[in-house]
């Protein structure tokens, strides 16, 4: 009995052609918003982070100032962490080890072009390594940086690429002015996905800090943790010796330490507010295409107000022609998920591949059979809860008066 | 009249009355009516008579504003909607003149309609339906719409459709009024033919030679009220008209 009332709508459906579809648009625009979305979340997770510079490794990082400080990470904080603080913490007994690392805006000039950039310190010794990792940065060309490299750099990729904004491709070897003060380029880096990361120049600190002239200054301790294991522990650790050390109250810091869990749910929250506004967005659009399934199905009672009449005079129950139009608007509905699941998908699947594309990001397309089903089941819903009291109207039609027409 | 045989409808002294702004329109007065289990009945009225009326409430499609209808012996105002919907469905089979198919339906989906609001199992549906439209000699035409198909064949489409639930009553309104006179016989042939094979027919129209032609009995409508009942008797048809008070009032 069911799948008659099926066949039926979908013939009915059929039948009215470019109507049924103009119907459907606003469930179908409000279910690929909502699919596509939810498919591209890992990728724009992923890709966000990559922005931010957060890494896998676990890595807690401790800057003077708050996130609402505007360039650099702690480079715009009055009071700002020294060299004696990262010793302090190195010597903590839940930290492996910590360094400092010192970031500035900087001059760079090539080829008679000057651009503003940023300059990195690196670590020496047995920390060189870790602080490459924590960023994910590896060569492209030349070298990384080595310990007792004065007067050399390692550039990011936008550096080196073709087209880049030097009009020429720098290539280990050539030298480049950081500051006015000439550098030899050892080495350029692969592509993070990062604007940041991707125009940086790398240098070991000591000539970095004489160039910049920052005395014992720092921007940012990197610190590696004994184990995962004691991350919570070692970060609560750091932030009672830093109150101590900088003499400040819990609840008013003025330094932070986050964790990549930490910092990933700042992301997340930003994530989270951008999809809260498309789902919104998407909600509105799903309710605007309910209205116009009610509408459609009210004008659709009246115009086969006849085909009514001949229904109830050949035997069919109030309630059977409730569930011929029921079904027709849940199909509606139904329809509308459908085409928006897939063209949601397409979308996801396009996205993932942009992301890709644009961060080197080798993300692989999740088509999520329990979102769509989901998406299928609420869309049906939706279009059965519209059609429900022009339904009621069908039904009730007086069959006399429904079979003039 | 043959008391052997079964009453399937009967209307006693029933009126139909419309409002109509502040007057009352008085569609059918003091109404008798019987037919018995496997006659020709012909409703026969000019328009403006009341016939249409008097078909509604004899397929209970509607009730009438005083008065009682009976199906099967049983007053249709006792029953539920959806049981007065079930009756219908099996006890009567609708012919229109306008033959009301469902355009987006094919023939056979069409003639399989009643079976489905039945209940009837989809491969019994398309049995019957195919079986049905073989009758009515369609079955080249099955899988075409309505729209595809002559008038003639749309009409005999509707009778196959009526005949789905193998109703015991045919109730065919002008079943030849959009047909021209050849086709329209074919079809009065048709109807003629299941007459023969037991099924009783109720036809309204207001051609008074096709109600003769046909009809063993038949009831002359004017202006709301029934003028005469005349009866096929050999050649000729006979006035049976029970004189009563109030059905022979006649309105200027």
């Amino acid at each position: 009995m069911k799948t008659d009332y099926l066949i039926l709508a979908l013939k009915n459906l059929k039948h009215r052609g470019i109507r049924s579809w103009l119907t459907l648009l606003g469930i179908f625009i409000g279910i690929t918003a909502v699919v596509s979305l939810i498919g591209l979340g890992a990728g724009l997770q992923a890709a966000v982070g990559a922005q931010f510079g957060i890494s896998s490794t676990q890595v807690i990082s401790v800057k003077a100032g708050g996130l609402s400080s505007f360039g650099p990470p702690g480079s715009g904080a009055v009071n700002k962490l020294t060299i004696d603080d990262a010793d302090a913490i190195d010597g903590l007994s839940s930290v492996e080890t910590a360094f400092p690392r010192i970031l500035s805006s900087s001059k760079i000039e090539f080829n008679n072009i000057v651009e503003l950039g940023m300059s990195m310190s690196t670590p020496g010794g047995k920390n060189r390594k870790l602080s490459y990792e924590i960023l994910d940065l590896e060569v492209e060309t030349g070298r990384m940086l080595k310990d007792g490299d004065v007067n050399k750099v390692v550039l990011g990729y936008n550096f080196w690429k073709d087209g880049n904004v030097f009009r020429r491709m720098i290539v280990p070897g050539k030298s480049v002015l950081v500051q006015d003060k000439k550098f030899i380029v050892v080495g350029t880096l692969k592509k993070t996905g990062s604007l940041v990361f991707d125009s940086m120049v790398l240098m070991n600190e000591e000539p970095l800090r004489d160039l910049m002239d920052y005395g014992d200054d720092v921007d940012v301790i990197g610190v590696k943790v004994r184990s995962e294991d004691v991350m919570d522990r070692a970060k609560e650790d750091i932030e009672k010796l830093m109150r101590k050390r900088r003499d400040v109250k819990i609840g008013k810091e003025d330094f932070e330490v986050s964790t990549p869990d930490s910092m990933m749910d700042t992301v997340n929250s930003v994530l989270g507010g951008v999809q809260a506004f498309i789902i919104i967005i998407a909600s509105i659009s799903i309710l605007v295409g309910a209205l116009g399934i009610v509408n459609t199905m009210t004008t659709s009672v009246l115009e086969r107000r006849k085909e009514i009449g001949i229904m109830k005079a050949i035997g069919a129950k109030n309630s059977q022609i409730f569930m011929q139009f029921f079904f027709e608007s849940g199909m509606l509905g139904l329809m509308g998920g459908i085409v928006g699941s897939i063209f949601g998908t397409l979308v996801s699947i396009l996205g993932v591949i942009g992301i890709n594309n644009f961060l080197g990001a080798e993300l692989s397309p999740v088509i999520d059979f329990i979102l769509i089903g989901g998406a299928l089941t609420g869309s049906f819903i939706i279009g059965a809860v519209a059609g429900i009291v022009p339904a009621m109207n069908a039904a009730k039609q007086n069959p006399v008066e429904a079979l003039r027409g | 009249m043959s008391d052997d045989k079964k009453e399937v409808i009967r209307l006693r002294d029933v009126c139909k009355h419309y409002p109509m702004g502040d007057s009352v329109v008085k569609a059918l007065n003091h109404l008798e009516f019987k037919v018995f289990e496997g006659e020709f009945v012909a409703i026969m009225g000019p328009s403006g008579s009341g016939k249409s009326t008097a078909m509604n409430l004899v397929g209970s499609l509607d009730m009438p504003t005083f008065g009682t209808v009976y199906l099967d012996g049983k007053d249709i105002s006792e029953f539920s909607e959806s049981d007065l919907a079930q009756v219908r469905g099996q006890k009567i089979g609708f012919i229109f003149q306008s033959f009301n198919l469902i355009p987006n339906l094919t023939v056979k989906e069409n003639v399989m309609l009643p079976m489905m609001f039945q209940g009837t199992s989809i491969e019994e549906r398309e049995d019957k339906a195919e079986e049905l439209l073989n009758l009515v000699e369609l079955d080249e035409r099955m899988e075409h719409y309505p729209g595809e198909i002559s008038g003639g064949q749309m009409q005999r489409v509707a009778i196959a459709r009526s005949l789905a639930n193998d109703p015991e009553v045919l109730l065919a309104d002008e079943p030849t009024g959009n047909l021209d006179t050849k086709t329209g016989a074919i079809i009065m042939e048709f109807l003629e033919k299941m007459n023969r094979e037991g099924k009783t027919i109720i036809m309204v129209t207001h051609d008074p030679e096709l109600a003769e032609k046909y009809a063993d009995v038949v009831y002359w409508l004017r202006d709301g009220n029934l003028e005469k009942v005349t009866k096929r008797s050999g050649k000729r048809f006979i006035d049976i008209t029970k004189k009563k008070t109030g059905t022979k009032k006649v309105q200027a």
